[in-house]
């Protein structure tokens, strides 16, 4: 009854929160002692055989380049084949944009419990329970999954990947009769950035930089620090900055290693989308400012003049 | 044409988050209770922009809760919808709640079903896919634009590092954020023609569940700021390599 992952991939390689999915799904069947098995739908140009390095020793590929991914019927179709082929108990997803649609509809079709934004293992001391996140991060609960089966979507950064050595064996998989319900008509991508939902390191600003011009010196500092950026909402709402960085209660929810938050009030809503952060840095020229009060680490004073020592400290420190 | 939105009730975004009875419930004390936001900034106010370009649209509201959520009903009768139905449950799991949308939107033969792009409260983010599967439609998660032709609907969505858009037949259920609408607030008018709109309450239907809330916990709370002085921005620098071990 093994434990199935759902394993996405850009174009080149395996993501890395699937890497993460894969590490939860690696020590959750050794709890169980049963197998994981990879699960991989469409053509990539990773080798797939390299996920032994993280534990895998089945990968399932259905290498089909038919499949629209984007639909979520057939994704959800095609996963639920498999599970029944590999007489699966347990699927494990990274909680992406995709699992937002599929992990639901493969929930129906398999009566199995879901349970989204899931931080830890299950325990299984009483029962199979899962700590996710709720109130937008402010909260955590451990749902009671009452299924024979039962599907786990982890959150971004929440599972440390776990290196093993060996090679995984690739079995090529075929799904039968998959509809399509959807036409995709155009895709535009931003190329080039760093995804923040699944970056390690996010550079933030808000409405204290006064204005889009100003944000070279967050975009200098992200760069050398390898992050991500990231804004709060006012920000993205006068559109100084593009949409899908606007982070906190009703942007996206993050939880980075790092979190440097320049000219942030830290208000409620916006602490919500980013107090998982493991160090959080403000600065902020008010003292009074609410975001000192969940920082780890903060500068009192004006970020036009902060950050640029900070950017030359970084280069200081990688010469 | 005929769209059924979602709403659910939530905790006002300021709340203070605190449970109650051994952690197993959430303490409602002194809580202000809203739409979810995104139910009524995206996914409601999207509906009323199509029925104020094609006034032959109609637009239900579902709520699965009890006589509690009434008051947030009218509210989002009051931006705009034409009628709504209370399934009468304080049931929690998705897998129940999306059974009794799935069964209303079959009887109600809706060509669109729209939800928010997740609760604020739950944040599952599960329940639009859910009732899709259960009416074998197409579903689209996180879809920031929405557009009605005659016979199918021209959608944008996020992905990651872009954006996709997509022509999908109805019917469909699709989850909404951010871009898919301008948010506005009710008027007078509204909010008097919201008292004598329809509210129908309905008994829910049996349903497995899936899932049930064992406790809540609350993160630990930070030790306290480090402070560093704004003239020496390097010691920071020299903290987060050393002690925080993040760069
Ligand atoms: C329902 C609801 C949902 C919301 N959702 C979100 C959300 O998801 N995300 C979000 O971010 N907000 C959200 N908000 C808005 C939130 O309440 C705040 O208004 C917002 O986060 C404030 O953004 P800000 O910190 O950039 O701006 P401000 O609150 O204006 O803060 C600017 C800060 O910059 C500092 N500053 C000014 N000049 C300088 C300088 N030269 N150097 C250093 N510091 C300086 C100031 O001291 C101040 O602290 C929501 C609000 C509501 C009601």
């Amino acid at each position: 009854m093994p434990v199935i992952i759902f394993t996405e991939h850009s174009e080149e390689k395996i993501k890395k929160s699937s890497l993460e999915a894969i590490s939860y799904g690696v020590a959750l069947a050794g709890k169980l002692n049963t197998d994981a098995i990879a699960f991989v739908v469409g053509p990539t140009a990773a080798t797939l055989s390299e996920l032994g390095d993280f534990g895998i020793k089945k990968v399932v590929h259905a290498n089909d380049s038919s499949i629209v991914t984007s639909d979520t019927k057939s994704m959800a179709a095609i996963i639920a084949q498999a599970v029944e082929a590999y007489q699966a108990d347990i699927v494990v997803f990274s909680n992406t944009l995709t699992a937002k649609g599929v992990a639901p509809r493969l929930s129906v079709r398999m009566k199995a419990g879901l349970v989204t934004g899931a931080v830890a293992l299950p325990d299984l001391t009483d029962g199979f329970s899962v700590r996710k996140t709720v109130f937008s991060g402010k909260a955590f609960a451990d749902i009671q999954i009452l299924s024979a089966k039962k599907i786990i979507s982890l959150n971004q950064n929440a599972f440390e990947i776990i290196k093993s050595t060996g090679k995984a064996e690739v079995i090529p998989f075929t799904a039968a009769n998959i509809p399509n319900s959807i036409k995709i008509k155009k895709i535009n991508r931003v190329a080039g950035e760093i995804s923040l939902a699944e970056a390690d390191k996010v550079v933030s600003a808000g409405r204290g930089l006064k204005g889009p011009e100003n944000w070279g010196m967050v975009e200098e500092l992200a760069k050398l620090l390898g992050a991500a950026t990231a804004c709060s909402r006012p920000v993205a709402d006068s559109n100084w900055r593009p949409h899908h960085e606007h982070v906190g209660q009703t942007g996206l929810s993050i939880a980075p290693d790092l979190y440097i938050a320049i000219g942030i009030s830290g208000a409620i809503q916006h602490l919500a989308g980013v107090n998982r952060s493991k160090t959080i840095v403000v600065i902020n020229k008010d003292p009074e400012a609410p975001f000192f009060k969940s920082a780890d680490y903060g500068i009192v004073g004006d970020a036009f003049e902060v950050v640029p020592k900070i950017i030359e400290a970084v280069k200081q420190l990688k010469k | 044409m005929k769209i059924l939105v979602c709403i659910s009730r939530t905790p006002d975004t300021t709340a203070k988050i605190a449970f109650t009875d051994n952690n197993t419930k959430f303490a409602t004390d002194g809580v202000q209770w809203i739409i979810n936001p995104y139910d009524e900034w995206y996914a409601l106010v999207r509906a009323i922009e199509l029925k104020e370009k094609d006034a032959s649209i109609g637009i239900h509201l579902i709520t699965i809760g009890g006589a509690e959520t009434e008051p947030i009903i009218r509210k989002a009768l009051a931006l705009g919808g034409d009628e709504a139905i209370r399934v009468n449950s304080t049931e929690e799991d998705p897998y129940f709640i999306a059974n009794q949308i799935a069964v209303v939107a079959k009887e109600g033969a809706y060509d669109l079903i729209l939800t928010g792009k997740e609760t604020i409260d739950h944040n599952g983010s599960s329940i639009g896919a859910m009732v899709a599967e259960l009416l074998d439609t197409p579903f689209i998660s996180l879809a920031t634009k929405l557009d009605i032709e005659p016979t199918q609907a021209v959608v944008t969505r996020e992905i990651e590092g872009g954006e996709e858009e997509a022509e999908i037949n109805f019917p469909l259920v699709l989850s909404c954020q951010k871009g898919m609408a301008e948010a506005r607030i009710p008027n007078m008018r509204g909010i008097m023609a919201a008292r004598t709109k329809p509210l129908a309450v309905k008994e829910p239907l049996a349903s497995e569940k899936l899932t049930s809330t064992k406790a809540f916990v609350l993160p630990p709370a930070k030790s306290g700021v480090k402070l560093i002085p704004a003239e020496t921005p390097e010691l920071l620098v020299q903290l987060l390599r050393e002690e925080a071990k993040v760069i």
